[in-house]
Formats: C-alpha cells, structure tokens, sequence
C-alpha cells in the first residue's frame, strides 16, 4: 500500500510515495530526503534535537508520522538560511557561542524561531528557558542558547518595530 | 514498531465507520501513542488518521456562556486563546505546565484526555501489568511507586494519571462529548477515566468506535476566573509530570467569605481526585488556613499508600492543596507566571 503524500519542504512542493505509513516525519527527511539537519537523538520525543517546523509550529518530527502530514509545510533547518545569509537565530548562536558539539544544534535553532515566532516570550530569561525546555544539550551549553536566543528575540522585535 | 494499516478517513462518519474493527486505534498528532508503539506497548493493527478531519478544531462561546472545545484543538491553541484564558485561568496554567512547547504545539486536547499512564513497569513492555496484559499482575506494587496511586487504586493496578490538563477540567465539571456508531452521547470529566478495579485493562468510558469529539465547560466555569490557580509538583520545575497537583478555585462574596469552592488533586490516582466534601467545608467559610487544612483533610481522607515508597504524598497533596487554595484566594495572576504552575518564583 502506497500512500501519497504532498508537503511543502522549505518552500518548495514535493510529491512523495510512502510505502510504510510507520516512517516518521524525522525517518522522512533524514533517511529518504537526505536532509539530515534534523537529528535523531532520544526518538521519543524527550530531547527535542529532532525539531522542525510543521506548518510554522516547532513540533518533534521523532513522534510525527509522516503519512499524518499531507497538505502541511515542513521548515527544517536546511531552509533557514537565504543563501549564504544566515537566519538571525543561527547567526546569534554562532555570535554567542551557543553549542559545544553541536549535535542539538539544529534542533535548538528550530525551537528557537518557533519560540519567536509564537510571541510569548520576548527576552525574558526566564519564559525563555521555560519556552526552551523541550531542548536538552548535554554539552551543558544552556548560557551561550539562552544570550543567542535573547540576542535574536531583541533584533527581531526591534525590526518588527521598525517594519 | 509493528506493521500497522494506515487509513485516512474524510469525515467523522466515515472515522467511526472504520473505527468499528477491532484491533484500530485513532490518531490524532501521536505524540503519545506513536511513543508507545515504538516501545512495543501500543500494537495496534489499523491506525484511523483524524488528525486533519474537519469540523473538531474551533474553540466556541456558546450564547448561554458554555465553552466548547474541539478535540483536536492543539493544547498550546487553547492555552494561548486570550478568551478562554481569562475565563477559564487555571486550565490555561495547567496546560502550560505539561509537557515542552513543541509537544503542546502538537498534542490535542482530545488526546490528552486520552493519554495512557507513564508507570514505568507499563510503558516498559515486559514488566508483568494488568492494563497491557490483563492476568499478568502488577509490577510496580512493593516497587519503586514515587509517580503512583494513593487514592482509588486496586491491588491488580496502582498507576496515575497523568494529565494536568484533566485536573482543572474535573474541578470545573467538565462535559465530554462523544460521537460513535449509535449516534452521540455526553459523559461528565470526573465518569470518563475509570478506577481500575478488578478490569485496569479498561481505562475510559470510550466503547469500540467512539470518538472525543469536544469538550465543554459549562457557564458557571467562568465564574472563578478571579480565583483560580494550579500547582504542580515534580522532580524537575519544567517538562516532567506531576508528583502530585492540585486545581484550587473560588469564589469570593462581599463580605470577603467563600462563595463556592472548588478542588481537584491530580498524581494521586487514575483519575482526576475531586471530592464533594472538601468543597463543601469551604462554602461560606473565611479564606484562612484552617479552613484550607480543613478541606485538604477532606480531600485526602481515605488515602492509603501503596507502599514505604509513596507514603510522603500524602502530607505532600494535603500542602499541595493548602497551598493551591492560598494562591487561588490572593487572586488569578493577571498574566501566567514565567514558571507556569510551579511552587518557585515570584507569585
């Protein structure tokens, strides 16, 4: 059995051909779409490396089954940057030092923009590592993401205040 | 994970229609129940995708003041809707204090309600347990019990719930509403989840095929707002279930007096636990200590541990709900604190 699946993939239209609706939206990328930014760690969705954005919402693409998706938008973290132009979030993790290995890197960065984009955080260092806790990082680089994030949150309304 | 059917039915007609064989789960975003299938505990053979059916998505103010939710509201839609978090404060808290952002920016509210207990010896897949293998025994009885039952639990079953979001909803009489193959029925909150009994294989009033299409909160649920707070207690201040909870809720008359009260402990049993004469202490009483002490007594009365290992819950829910009832009577924060329903931090 087949089930066809239409997504949005950072902006562009793909049609796929599931042939096992048990792959999820993590197996997806990594195994069948070579986009490998998305990692797998706990798979259980403790751990939140494998972060991605579903139709503008930061979700655990470890628990989301693919075949579930038809119609959405996928954002992964290979979709961020505009060229050679980094995404304000990369661009403050790398300015504040915000990862050691770097293996919750890209999910970190993914829960970031969504915490941002969902409004309810602002800078305060406080909502944010609440906002931030389905991320671990067990580099323990919690100050630098916590400065990246704050960073980012500040330029991003100072620019939609401006805009 | 175990091969399973995959179908993606249009309607919620055609989801009860294939619903009705045996052997099929729904799925709504998964985030329990894709979990438990990879942990081999969830096997089942057909999945029925709801995920994307219409119509199960709206949060409606009904002309008489009733709140209706879809069941496939997301639980961080319906904590975020400014609306219902000003009516309804310590439901919007609770749900706040579950979970991370990106699973409440997933899980639904009819999910929710319908998550499975986190008792270790359950979700580990091997361990003896009476709800995955009936007749089997209980592996956790005379183990480690930290997250277990101190109320309405039966010596074949001494899990949790573990829902924080069904705690608030049980103490504001909450209405569940189901559709199946004979047409549409209502269940209140408190009736939904079962004590286990001599059956723990059962664990909602749900029969095959029947499908959460909304909740609803009734036009006095709002008359608390003013007064209103959750509290969660846990071994870590954010993303871990509940050791113990408690949903305390008043209202204040003039003369500074207790109108109404309304209490429901949650880590204690399989259900939410809400009882009648803890509430009643508390009407037309002074908001003070004693009177909390009191109805906290009321709430516990009956409790038993299962064992040494969860003994302290017990004088841990009755602070729990001392201290729930204290916040609820200085007044609902005018915005949810940075630490959603933690005892740590200002407020």
């Amino acid at each position: 059995m087949t089930i066809p699946l239409r997504l949005t993939l950072n902006g562009q239209p793909r049609e796929i051909a599931l042939d096992d609706p048990r792959v999820t939206l993590l197996d997806l990328l990594r195994e069948r779409l070579g986009l490998t930014g998305a990692k797998k760690g706990c798979d259980r969705g403790q751990c939140g490396a494998c972060t991605v954005l579903v139709d503008g919402r930061r979700i655990n693409s470890c628990l989301t089954l693919a075949a579930s998706l038809d119609g959405a938008e996928v954002l992964t973290i290979e979709g961020l940057a505009e060229g050679d132009r980094l995404h304000p979030v990369q661009a403050a993790f790398i300015a504040h030092d915000g990862f050691q290995c770097g293996f919750c890197t890209p999910g970190q960065i993914m829960s970031a923009v969504g915490l941002i984009r969902e409004g309810h955080a602002g800078t305060d260092p406080e909502r944010i590592r609440e906002g931030m806790s389905g991320n671990l990082c067990r580099c323990g680089a919690y100050a630098g993401i916590l400065d990246a994030v704050q960073d980012a949150a500040a330029r991003t309304e100072h620019r939609e205040d401006a805009a | 994970m175990r091969r399973f059917d995959y179908i993606r039915p249009a309607s919620v007609p055609e989801a009860l229609a294939a619903g009705q064989v045996p052997g099929t789960a729904f799925l709504a975003a998964g985030t329990n129940l894709v979990d438990l299938m990879k942990g081999g505990v969830a096997t089942p053979e057909r999945i029925v995708d709801i995920t994307r059916l219409p119509g199960l998505s709206a949060i409606e103010r009904l002309p008489d003041g009733t709140t209706r939710v879809g069941a496939l509201v997301r639980n961080s839609d319906l904590a975020y809707d400014p609306a219902f978090a000003k009516a309804y404060p310590m439901v919007a808290e609770a749900l706040l204090a579950g979970a991370s952002a990106q699973l409440r920016n997933a899980a639904t509210v009819g999910g929710n309600l319908m998550q499975r207990t986190r008792c270790q010896y359950f979700t580990d897949a091997v361990s003896p347990c009476n709800k995955r293998a009936p007749g089997s025994g209980c592996a956790a009885l005379g183990h480690a019990t930290r997250i277990h039952a101190v109320q309405g639990w039966s010596e074949h079953c001494i899990a949790t719930h573990p829902s924080d979001f069904c705690v608030p909803l049980a103490a504001l009489d909450a209405v569940v509403e189901i559709a199946g193959p004979d047409g549409a029925r209502e269940v209140p909150l408190t009736a939904f989840h079962l004590l286990p009994g001599d059956h723990p294989e059962r664990e909602t009033d749900l029969r095959q095929a029947e499908l959460i299409t909304a909740l609803r909160l009734p036009p006095e649920a709002a008359s608390f707002r003013g007064h209103a707070r959750y509290l969660k207690v846990r071994d870590r201040t954010s993303y871990a279930f509940a050791v113990v909870s408690a949903a305390a809720a008043l209202t204040l008359e003039a003369g500074g007096r207790i109108g109404q009260a309304r209490l429901a402990l949650g880590g204690l049993a399989l259900k939410p636990w809400r009882v009648a004469e803890a509430e009643a202490a508390l009407a037309g009483q002074a908001p003070v200590p004693e009177a909390f002490a009191k109805a906290a007594d009321a709430a516990l009365a009956g409790a038993k541990p299962t064992g040494e290992a969860n003994a302290f819950k017990i004088e841990l829910a009755r602070r729990v709900a001392i201290r729930a009832l204290t916040q609820a009577a200085a007044g609902t924060p005018a915005r949810i604190p940075a630490l959603p329903a933690s005892p740590f931090g200002i407020v």
